[in-house]
């Protein structure tokens, strides 16, 4: 097994599935020669050539209109949004077409696609390129929002995206892009969409999380550890649907339970988390569940964004408010 | 040296060939048999009588909401004559016309209409897309089919519809700048009626004409009498032989005119003049085409006559068959059908936490 980032990881995923189905085309802004402005799709062009790793003109909209009637044509149109602040120009191509087209048709036509798009804080970049909005995505039906945590799952879920039969949002953690190499098998690997995984087992309080935040996540159960309380971390890997049936049975040995994300509070994907948990784990609870996410505000520029985003010591003292010991 | 005109590939040509009494231009007279030509007509008449029908069922409350196509007939048939079952129809959600030439049938679109999801089922194997109503983003669907054909080497062409409002979106650029770079045989059908609700084309756009806006894609464009079906017809036909030879795109603008309310909710009068509507009503494109026929000879009074029965005889059997249907229809647990591949648990929890209620509601009935 190759050690590899999650760029490479992701680059090895586009790489086989186009190789094995010559339906899967890429589109998006830059995607050719450049390979991407983070170069996930490095060198593809070469491969595939320009038919199949299209650069396409600068317009969102064009990228996602376009990819539902090649879904409807019988292709499986993988795009990249270049960063997901400049995903809401293609907003209601998603919400009113590719979330759809199946419903509306009853079946008949269907848009199995997907968007990929960098999402999150933690690189230091300009505004519009640091947000978490994939509440957006989540709130949508007939759409299905993946977010994996590391470069093994990204690759596993990038392919299991390509051949959803359903149109998925694919959010990458530009912080996790580079951060850590992984073992990733050459041969091929594929996760099942909207099923959550237990990153650490333990029995004293429950940390639910996803995407770039498992990261500060698993640290702070390090800390927590260190003083003795055992964390069970569940990693979401996809937002929705919400696979809710690993949290609960976590909070039926633990009783407490921590939400973290990055995207802000309000109506945040913690907010439906801690409402499931609330409808079926109710009676195991022995504390309110806490939440440690962004705030309801514009996630400042870079020089403040570290005191914006989730961090180890938050994550910690939530831990040990859902327990009760502070 | 320094300033000079640039020299455009294209121009833009206005085409008209059947004048408003039904008099032909007989250079141009495409050359359509004579069982063609009744088809044609025949189905002008079904797309105007259906229309009329629908508006006075929506006002006995007998459907919803309804956009009436009256006035566009020449539009809608004499272009999409030119696609062959195996090419793709992009409506909006003014074609019914077009849609009923497709072979959607009468039925589905009165489902529609009276708020049935059944009504959007199609033959499967139908290359035809759903009608879509937010406004304009139908057109980068006709591009991404289009790019798909090129890639499948599948010789099938796109026909795409769409008003004159909708050139105002951002869709409708890039849509047809797309597809002019990617060369994708789609014909971009305008019908320019005039107005977008309330608002005249004089305010949705301060270009002469729609059709010029072709020459800034590098596609070639032109602008048609939207109500001589001839000249669409012709127009057309110039435009899917290119598309089937790898000619890429063409942008047709049909002028024509909306002679009804933008929908049944809708009241022009607070808008527009009666003395316009009636200087349009003037130029009507069925009875034009039907001053055609009859100096032909392809009609007369008494086969006239027989088409409009047959017509309203077909409509009427519609009609009863549909609300015979509606009475069968409409399970509500069926509004979660068909949302993905497989109906995810927390949605088939909620699926039964309505069929609970149902149940529920139903005993309480029953109990009085
Ligand atoms: C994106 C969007 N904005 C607004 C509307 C509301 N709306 C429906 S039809 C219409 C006017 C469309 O005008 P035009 O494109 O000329 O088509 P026509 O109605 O004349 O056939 C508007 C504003 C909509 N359906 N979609
Ligand atoms: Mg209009």
């Amino acid at each position: 097994m190759a050690k590899m980032t999650m760029v490479q990881a992701l680059n090895l995923a586009l790489q086989q599935e186009m190789k094995n189905d010559d339906s899967v085309v890429l589109l998006g802004q830059d995607i050719g020669a450049d390979g991407g402005v983070f170069r996930v799709t490095d060198s593809l062009i070469d491969t595939f050539g320009e038919k199949r790793v299209i650069d396409t003109p600068l317009a969102e909209s064009a990228i996602i209109g376009m990819a539902v009637g090649m879904a409807i044509h019988g292709l499986k149109p993988v795009c990249e949004i270049q960063f997901s602040g400049f995903a809401y120009q293609s907003f209601h191509q998603l919400e009113n077409h590719a979330a759809r087209m199946r419903w509306r048709t009853q079946g008949r036509l269907t848009v199995p696609m997907v968007m990929r798009a960098p999402y999150g804080g933690g690189i230091r970049a300009l505004e519009h390129h640091s947000e978490s909005r994939e509440a957006y995505w989540a709130h949508t039906p007939g759409l299905k929002t993946v977010i994996p945590s590391g470069p093994r799952n990204a690759r596993a879920l990038l392919v299991a995206a390509i051949r959803s039969p359903d149109p998925i949002i694919f959010y990458e953690s530009k912080a996790l892009y580079r951060a850590y190499r992984e073992e990733v098998p050459e041969q091929e690997e594929i996760m099942e969409i909207g099923k959550s995984n237990i990153a650490r087992s333990g029995d004293d309080v429950t940390i639910i999380t996803y995407g770039a935040m498992l990261q500060p996540t698993l640290e702070a159960a390090d800390v927590l550890a260190q003083e003795g309380i055992n964390s069970e971390i569940i990693d979401l890997l996809t937002i929705s649907p919400l696979d809710d049936s690993l949290m609960v049975e976590s909070i039926k040995k633990t009783g407490c339970a921590v939400v973290v994300h990055e995207a802000p509070r309000s109506f945040g994907p913690g907010a439906e988390i801690v409402s499931r948990l609330m409808e079926d784990a109710f009676y195991y609870l022995e504390a309110p569940i806490q939440r440690v996410t962004g705030y309801d505000i514009i996630i400042p520029y870079f020089s403040r964004e570290k005191d914006y985003l989730p961090n180890v010591r938050r994550i910690v003292l939530a831990a040990k408010a859902a327990l009760q010991k502070i | 040296m320094p300033r000079t005109k640039i020299d455009l590939p294209e121009t833009i040509d206005y085409l008209s060939i059947l004048d408003e009494h039904g008099n032909v231009d007989q250079e141009l007279e495409p050359d359509i048999s004579e069982s063609k030509l009744r088809a044609l007509y025949r189905s002008m008449l079904l797309g105007r009588r259906f229309d009329e029908r629908m508006v006075d069922l929506q006002r006995q409350g007998r459907i919803g909401t309804f956009p009436p196509i009256k006035g566009q007939e020449a539009s809608q048939i004499g272009s999409i004559f030119q696609l062959r079952p195996t090419d793709w129809f992009v409506p909006a959600f003014r074609e019914t016309a077009a849609e009923i030439w497709r072979g959607r049938s009468l039925e589905s679109i009165l489902l529609y209409y009276n708020g049935y999801n059944e009504g959007t089922l199609l033959d499967r194997d139908q290359k035809d897309l759903p009608l879509a109503i937010p406004v304009s983003s139908q057109i980068l669907h006709a591009t991404g089919l289009g790019y798909a054909a090129n890639y499948r080497d599948s010789g099938e062409i796109v026909m795409v519809y769409f008003g004159d409002g909708a050139t105002s979106e951002g869709d409708f650029h890039e849509g047809l700048n797309c597809a002019a770079v990617y060369q994708t045989p789609v014909l971009f059908i305008c019908q320019n009626n005039q107005w977008a609700i309330s608002i005249p084309v004089k305010k949705q756009t301060h270009s002469q004409t729609i059709a010029q806006k072709a020459l800034a894609y590098g596609m070639p464009g032109i602008q048609v009498d939207g109500n001589d079906i001839l000249a669409v017809y012709a127009a057309t036909k110039e435009a899917a032989e290119r598309a089937r030879n790898g000619g890429g795109p063409t942008l047709i603008e049909c002028v024509t005119y909306r002679v009804m309310m933008h929908t049944t909710a809708d009241d022009p009068s607070r808008y527009r003049s009666d003395t316009e509507v009636e200087s349009w009503i003037k130029k009507d494109p069925l009875s034009r085409f039907e001053n055609y026929l009859i100096d032909k000879a392809f009609l007369n009074d008494s086969s006239r006559e027989k088409i409009e029965q047959e017509v309203r005889k077909q409509i009427q059997a519609a009609v009863e068959s549909a609300e015979k249907q509606m009475q069968d229809l409409g399970a509500p647990v069926d509004m979660f059908k068909h949302l993905y591949a497989d109906l995810p648990r927390q949605l088939k929890k909620q699926r039964e936490e309505l069929r609970a209620h149902l149940t529920a509601a139903e005993r309480e009935v029953d109990n009085g």
